[in-house]
């Protein structure tokens, strides 16, 4: 268990279960080792999924996330690339999403694997997409799944919660994604354009991790922030 | 209308050439048997009115101006006569649409008197959203003659696609404390809502009743259709009562250089209280009221029943104090503006005002409750927290006592606004969207909407409006065959219902208290009011904080709410939550500057602060009335500048933003700033004062109006600023849903933020029609731009530069601001890179621990 994280470029490498991995500013995490890129929570087509209920979210967000991912994508050259479940933001995303952005996806997908691991919003392979959709899959001494399990569970890398993390400093506050992790499991941001996050101090998270190991690595704008967990405030 | 005095009155504006007024002869009876006779303006009203004019009738607090905008609908009742059994329901007759849920219940009760004692055969009910819905259902079917209610329940009313029918009958609306609605965009969906009334009943005529205003012609225009030709209703004004006595407070404490307690003279304030029957309080802020709250009870060696009343505190709380003050059971009550509108309140026989009164109308407002009765004399005395409060008061006092009236303009029509009343229009019936056009511009708000802004709107409803058209196939409205615009889905009219009004709070906690040391463990005892989100983030647990008249410790959050417990101890943070802060009135802010300059004027004020205005002349200088002093200094390590603009503190903040912009470029490292409603300060670590003297960074340069170009756009685009008006402008527009009352638990993650939908708007579609009612709407409010804009072009070639080797006595009030105030800027990764140094020393220091 590594205390502080070394910072690269921006990125923090940190250990977990042995396994070393790169936390991207993006949000995207990075196993050298395995040639492996890991995004989590796309929530691809939420904006239309508003739409269909009547509520007129800007229609960019897919726009935006795929572009954000075909950036990590160029900068790692995964051989691999896990998406981590919430893929789509409903079963309907991938099946009605516009055809210029199923080809933006698909020229993204283009020479490597994908995975993509079903989460409670996306409970079926994406329509019309190549990949292989799994429920959960192991690379080395780590295994993704969508959702954490309930107790501590060496390895465990899982998305689903969207965390986020907030200091209080002179008054005021930042609040920004962050991966989360206490070096035996981590839990990654959402990488969403639209999607929102949920304090890490939240009762969600109570059990899940050995808190006095706990790093939250935030996202700043060009590098990523590791602060302890008693240095974050709720809400 | 409890009180109708029965001496003579005092005549109405210019009586123009009308027919006499028709008023029965129970009418005549009635006021005969109180010793009563109706007034001039009353009369006079009710003749226009049955002349068929829409009137605004001006007059002071306890004119009888109720019964005057009523009598009208109750002559046309009373000669209508009885509905026949078996005769079909007739519709409202009286639409009454007041700003607070109070004050239709509060009339209701008033008018309750004189339809009883004249026996008219007229039904009355209210309509709020307080209204159980079978109580709403029923009125439906069988409307009340006179229906008492509010802007937000006018639009669904008209939303509901019998509105044609349900307002068929309908002959006149009254719009009461009309002056404090036009002014927001409750007021632009009031006057859409007027236009439509309009539509359905062509014949239809209104009533305004206003307090005094600045401008009554743009009120007049409000009240009747507009064409372009600038239509008015006509004007009747009642000429104010008893001049009010004002005193400025003088206390024998030093007046303090700044801060906004007044806590110098509570003892004195004290001393008022014991003195007279039931003294009102009043106070900008909430926080104030805690504090004022505070420092009475504790040299309240009387045990005077005094209380505490502010929008914050739980409802059944506020519900007793103003109970209480009814019977006439309070000595005092500290206030904030929930009580400012027309309310009745017992006996108060002296109000006092702690801290400026920002504005000359706010001021006469706010002693308008003092002796409800017009020919008597209200009391009241100013308590200046400052310094610069002195002479704001001073200024406030000749304002009220020349009649001046500050209220603000009125703006034009939020598209927001516009936005949800199209929607609504569409719930009712499908439309047409000339034919609604044209009426939208009949509403004086809307009368110089262009035809490209209205149709972008009606996209926006449609589909969203973006530029990328994916959403058709899920448009919330769509035209028929036949042109005509109606919802695609009774599902939207749900949503409509829902998320109908513009009032938007800012997310708000619940503030539950816990026993001490259990943390948010327990569940815990009872909630005791709402206090901004935004606040609470700034605390961590152990803060303590000033909220419902007690100190309390700052638990934590869990959910929806924030856990505090007891605290002992008396250094309490003052809560920084900024509900109810005013900013300076143009007005005021003139004739303060108006008093700097011209000593003569001097007299009237307290020694100690004509003293100070003195020594300020012989070391540095005053500046002229249309001068702006800056000075310059150096102080311990840094380098200051102080401008004294006296714009107030919003457009201050929007100054100290782009000025400080300005000097990073010119390479005078500025660290950072604090505004006042009446100066700023900028501090930095290169000579400013050299750097303008050697034309490095000369002033003129500094303070040109280009500044409002560029540099304010790109400030903007960063600003928390601009995203909280966005979210006011998406919740409005119907964008984003409402948050409603157990919703908030559903966690953040699953509600999608309008921050994040801002950036993706922002870096996708800029034009976007709400991203530009974004813009306008920050640039009147919380940037107050105009006013910048005003005061850089009237300060251009007028600036007085004084470089000084110390800091100034003007300058002293503003200073001592510094690290009161938090440091101005925004929230950024430098903040968030200090945290993830000190767990990097924190890490090196269990290293080296471990090495040792």
């Amino acid at each position: 268990m590594t205390i502080a994280a070394r910072i690269e470029g921006g990125s923090a490498v940190v250990c977990v279960a042995g396994e070393e991995a790169v936390c991207d500013p993006a949000g995207a995490l990075f196993l050298p080792a395995h040639g492996l890129l890991v995004v989590s929570d796309l929530h691809l087509e939420k904006g239309a999924a508003f739409a269909r209920r009547g509520v007129m979210m800007p229609p960019y967000d897919t726009a935006a996330t795929l572009a954000r991912l075909a950036v990590v994508v160029e900068a790692w050259k995964p051989s691999a690339v896990i998406s981590l479940g919430d893929s789509f933001h409903d079963v309907t995303g991938a099946r009605d999403m516009p055809e210029p952005f199923r080809d933006r996806l698909s020229e993204i997908m283009q020479d490597r694997d994908w995975f993509w691991i079903v989460g409670n919003h996306d409970p079926e392979p994406p329509a019309g997409l190549h990949g292989r959709t799994v429920r959960e899959i192991a690379v080395g001494s780590l295994l993704f799944r969508h959702e954490p399990a309930a107790r501590a569970c060496d390895g465990e890398v899982a998305g689903h919660l969207h965390p986020g993390a907030r200091i209080v400093r002179r008054g005021r506050s930042v609040r920004r994604p962050c991966f989360a992790t206490d070096g035996r499991r981590l839990i990654m941001p959402a990488f969403g354009a639209l999607t929102g996050a949920l304090n890490v101090r939240d009762r969600a998270f109570a059990r899940l991790f050995d808190w006095a190991a706990f790093r939250a690595y935030m996202l700043g704008s060009d590098r990523v922030y590791p602060v302890a967990g008693k240095m974050l405030s709720p809400g | 209308m409890t009180e109708q005095p029965a001496f003579p009155q005092e005549t109405a504006a210019a009586p123009q050439e009308t027919a006499a007024a028709r008023l029965p002869e129970p009418f005549l009876r009635w006021f005969a048997e109180r010793g009563w006779a109706p007034r001039a303006h009353q009369l006079d009203l009710l003749a226009r009115a049955q002349g068929g004019a829409s009137v605004l009738l001006i007059a002071p607090t306890g004119a009888g101006k109720t019964l005057a905008g009523f009598l009208p609908s109750l002559v046309d009742l009373a000669e209508r006569g009885r509905r026949r059994p078996g005769q079909a329901h007739r519709g409202v007759h009286t639409l009454y649409i007041s700003p607070l849920k109070a004050l239709a219940v509060d009339i209701e009760r008033n008018l309750t008197k004189p339809v009883e004692g004249i026996g008219l055969p007229v039904t009355m009910e209210t309509r709020t959203g307080d209204t159980p819905a079978h109580k709403r259902q029923r009125q439906k079917l069988s409307p009340p003659d006179i229906l008492l209610t509010t802007p937000e329940q006018l639009a669904l009313l008209i939303a509901s696609s019998d509105a044609a029918r349900f307002f068929s009958g309908l002959r006149y609306v009254v719009l009461d404390e009309l002056h404090s609605l036009v002014t927001s965009k409750r007021g632009h969906l009031l006057a859409l809502g007027l236009a439509r009334l309009r539509a359905l009943v062509p014949r239809l005529q209104t009533v305004g009743l206003s307090a005094t205003v600045a401008e009554p012609d743009a009120l007049r225009r409000w009240l009747v259709p507009q064409d372009g030709a600038g239509a008015m209703a006509e004007l009747i004004t009642v000429a104010g009562g008893a001049k009010p006595q004002i005193t400025i407070l003088e206390s024998r404490e030093r007046v303090p250089w700044a801060g906004h307690s007044a806590r110098h003279a509570m003892p004195e304030v004290y001393e008022e209280i014991r003195r007279h029957r039931t003294t009102l309080l009043f106070v900008n802020t909430r926080s104030q009221a805690e504090l004022l709250f505070q420092e009475l009870w504790r040299i309240n060696e009387d045990n005077l029943p005094i209380a505490l009343h502010h929008g914050s505190l739980d409802v059944a709380q506020r519900r007793k104090v103003e109970k209480a003050m009814e019977n006439n059971a309070l000595r005092a009550i500290v206030a904030t503006s929930t009580l400012d509108l027309g309310i009745d309140w017992g006996d108060v026989d002296l109000v006092v005002h702690v801290g400026a009164p920002k504005g000359a109308s706010r001021l006469a407002q706010r002693i308008g409750r003092s002796n409800h009765r017009m020919d008597e004399p209200s009391k009241a005395i100013l308590v200046p927290a400052n310094r610069f409060e002195v002479l704001e008061c001073r200024a406030a006092i000749e304002a009220n006592y020349l009649g001046a009236q500050d209220t603000p303009p009125l703006l034009d029509g939020a598209l927001d606004v516009l936005a949800q009343h199209v929607l609504g229009c569409a719930c009712a019936a499908p439309f047409s969207a000339d034919a609604l056009f044209d009426e939208v511009r009949s509403a004086a708000p809307y009368a110089a909407l262009d035809r490209d802004s209205f149709d972008r709107i009606v996209q926006f409803v449609a589909t969203g409006g973006y530029a990328l058209r994916t959403y058709e196939r899920y448009a919330r409205i769509r035209q028929t065959k036949e042109g005509l615009w109606r919802v695609s889905h009774p599902r939207v009219a749900q949503q409509y219902r829902l998320n109908v009004g513009t009032i938007i709070e800012a997310p708000m906690l619940n503030v539950r208290y816990v026993r001490s040391g259990r943390g948010s463990a327990g569940r815990g005892g009872p909630v005791l009011g709402k206090v901004e989100e935004y606040f609470l983030e700034t605390l961590a647990p152990g803060d303590t904080f000033m909220f419902s008249g007690r100190v309390l410790r700052f638990e934590g959050i869990r959910e929806s709410e924030a856990f505090v417990s007891n605290a002992t101890g008396v250094d309490a943070m003052v809560p920084s939550y900024a509900g109810g802060k005013f900013p300076l009135s143009t007005y005021l802010a003139d004739q303060v500057r108006a008093m700097l300059a011209d000593p003569a004027r001097w007299q009237a004020l307290p020694d100690q602060v004509s003293d100070w205005l003195r020594l300020q002349r012989d070391v540095s200088a005053l500046p002229k009335r249309d001068q702006l002093l800056v000075e310059t200094f150096p102080r311990g390590q840094r380098f200051y500048m102080v401008a004294y603009p006296f714009e107030g503190r919003l457009a201050h903040q929007t100054l100290g933003m782009l000025l400080t912009r300005r000097l990073e470029r010119a390479g005078a490292r500025p660290l950072g700033f604090v505004a006042s409603d009446y100066a700023l300060a900028i501090w930095g670590l290169s000579d400013m004062g050299g750097m303008a003297k050697s034309g490095e960074a000369p002033l003129a340069q500094l303070f040109d109006e280009d500044m409002l170009g560029d540099d304010l756009d790109a400030w903007l685009a960063e600003s928390w600023l601009l995203k909280r008006t966005f979210r006011n402008c998406a919740v409005i527009a119907g964008l984003i849903e409402k948050r409603h009352p157990g919703q908030e638990k559903t966690g953040r993650q699953v509600t999608v933020s309008a921050d994040l939908i801002y950036d993706v708007l922002r870096s996708h579609e800029p034009d976007h029609i709400l991203m530009q009612a974004t813009r306008a709407d920050a640039a009147t409010g919380l940037l107050d731009v105009a006013r910048l804009s005003d005061m850089l072009s009237r300060i251009k070639g007028r600036i007085m530069h004084k470089d000084l080797d110390r800091i100034s006595p003007l300058a002293v009030p503003i200073m001592l601001e510094i690290g009161k105030e938090s440091v101005n800027g925004e929230a950024s990764d430098t903040l968030l890179a200090e945290a993830a140094d000190d767990l990097i020393e924190e890490a090196r220091g269990q290293m080296t621990g471990r090495a040792e």
